[in-house]
């Protein structure tokens, strides 16, 4: 029964991870990593964790999984290019994974743990349950605890500032450049330093002219007239760098 | 089941995470395939607290756990951020820190 239970706990994750990595849309993506943590709670229960099997179906399945699948659904279905960054990329990637499977199953066989053939000892009553999860974690564990809280937090505040919405950037051009001239477009975005004006020169310039649109479109967020109006302006002029910060000056005058 | 089992399985799902981060380029499958590989060490710890029998192997698996929930917030924020700022979402393009 016990090992019943193992095997199709393995099969899935192994399943809901290769799936992870085979489907192309990232939003099937997720949802066979739920599949994959769900098997993965099972064989928690199996090895008598059950609070760290509720934490995971919880935490994971049920929070993380919801913020995947929002971000999947803001960011659209990209896809990834089919030519190779590196020659030979998908076959060399699945033969290093190989590789360390291989590494790793000699490594743990290999080892003289007397353990590793054995069920492992008869467990105390109550084992894995929250009652001794928490008596361990409060007692033996508080720092740790503490410190997990004072991360979460942190990590909280820091994605928040990331992901934060910021004014539009070719209002802030034409405001920041009413004559649009060059010269007093830099110090007043706050200096060749600023990571702004890389953005506006790399990102927007090719992408109106029509060159490089990219996978993303131009969908989503940022202001909704934000295409219409610059396109033109950038066929006027579609050679290099200079059309991003001219067009935005023309259509502040028009 | 004896240990082993779940050692293997744990090194062939890490295995599958790591292949996968060498494989794909979307940033949010690469986080996807990070989380795989921390799931498998977290079966491993789980696998040696039973065989020892001692909960101090599901403590790490719990710590891991928020370690991994606090890297796929910041993960998912700057994935939104290189959204909003219009960068393209692979990794081979964006490769130079400053934008």
């Amino acid at each position: 029964m016990e090992q019943v239970a193992f095997f199709a706990g393995a099969i899935g994750a192994l399943g809901g991870a290769v799936a992870v990595i085979a489907l192309r849309n990232p939003f099937y993506s997720v949802l066979a990593l739920v599949v994959h943590l769900f098997s993965l709670a099972g064989l928690f229960l199996i090895l008598h964790a059950e609070f760290v099997a509720a934490a995971q179906v919880v935490v994971y399945a049920g929070g993380v999984m919801v913020l995947y699948v929002f971000v999947a659904a803001y960011v659209g279905g990209f896809g990834e290019p089919l030519w190779d960054a590196i020659p030979g990329q998908r076959i060399l990637a699945p033969l290093l994974g190989a590789a360390l499977f291989i590494e790793l199953s000699i490594a743990v066989i290999g080892t003289a743990l007397s353990s590793l053939e054995s069920d492992g000892p008869t467990i105390p009553l109550g084992f894995g349950t929250p009652e001794q999860i928490g008596e361990t974690m409060l007692e033996d564990f508080l720092i740790p605890f503490e410190a997990a809280s004072m991360l979460l937090l942190i990590a909280a505040v820091g994605a928040v500032v990331l992901a934060a919405r910021r004014p539009p950037l070719p209002n802030r051009l034409a405001e920041a450049d009413p004559d649009h001239n060059p010269a007093t477009l830099l110090p007043a975005m706050g200096g060749p330093d600023n990571p702004a004006n890389e953005d506006v020169r790399t990102a927007t310039a090719p992408r109106a002219a029509g060159v490089g649109g990219g996978p993303l479109g131009n969908r989503g967020a940022g202001p909704e007239t934000f295409r219409d109006e610059e396109t033109p302006a950038a066929r006027r002029n579609p050679s290099g760098p200079p059309p991003a910060p001219a067009a935005a000056g023309e259509r502040d005058e028009a | 089941m004896d240990l082993v089992w779940y050692l293997i399985l744990s090194a062939l799902l890490f295995s599958v995470g790591a292949a996968g981060v060498l494989i794909r380029r979307s940033p949010l499958v690469i986080l996807l395939c990070l989380e795989i590989m921390l799931n498998s060490a977290n079966l491993a710890l789980i696998a040696f607290a039973r065989s020892l029998g001692d909960t101090d192997g599901q403590i790490f698996a719990l710590i891991v756990m928020v370690v991994a929930a606090c890297e796929v917030v910041v993960g998912l924020g700057l994935i939104v951020a290189m959204y909003r700022r219009r960068l393209p979402l692979d990794v081979d393009e964006s490769r130079a820190l400053r934008g």
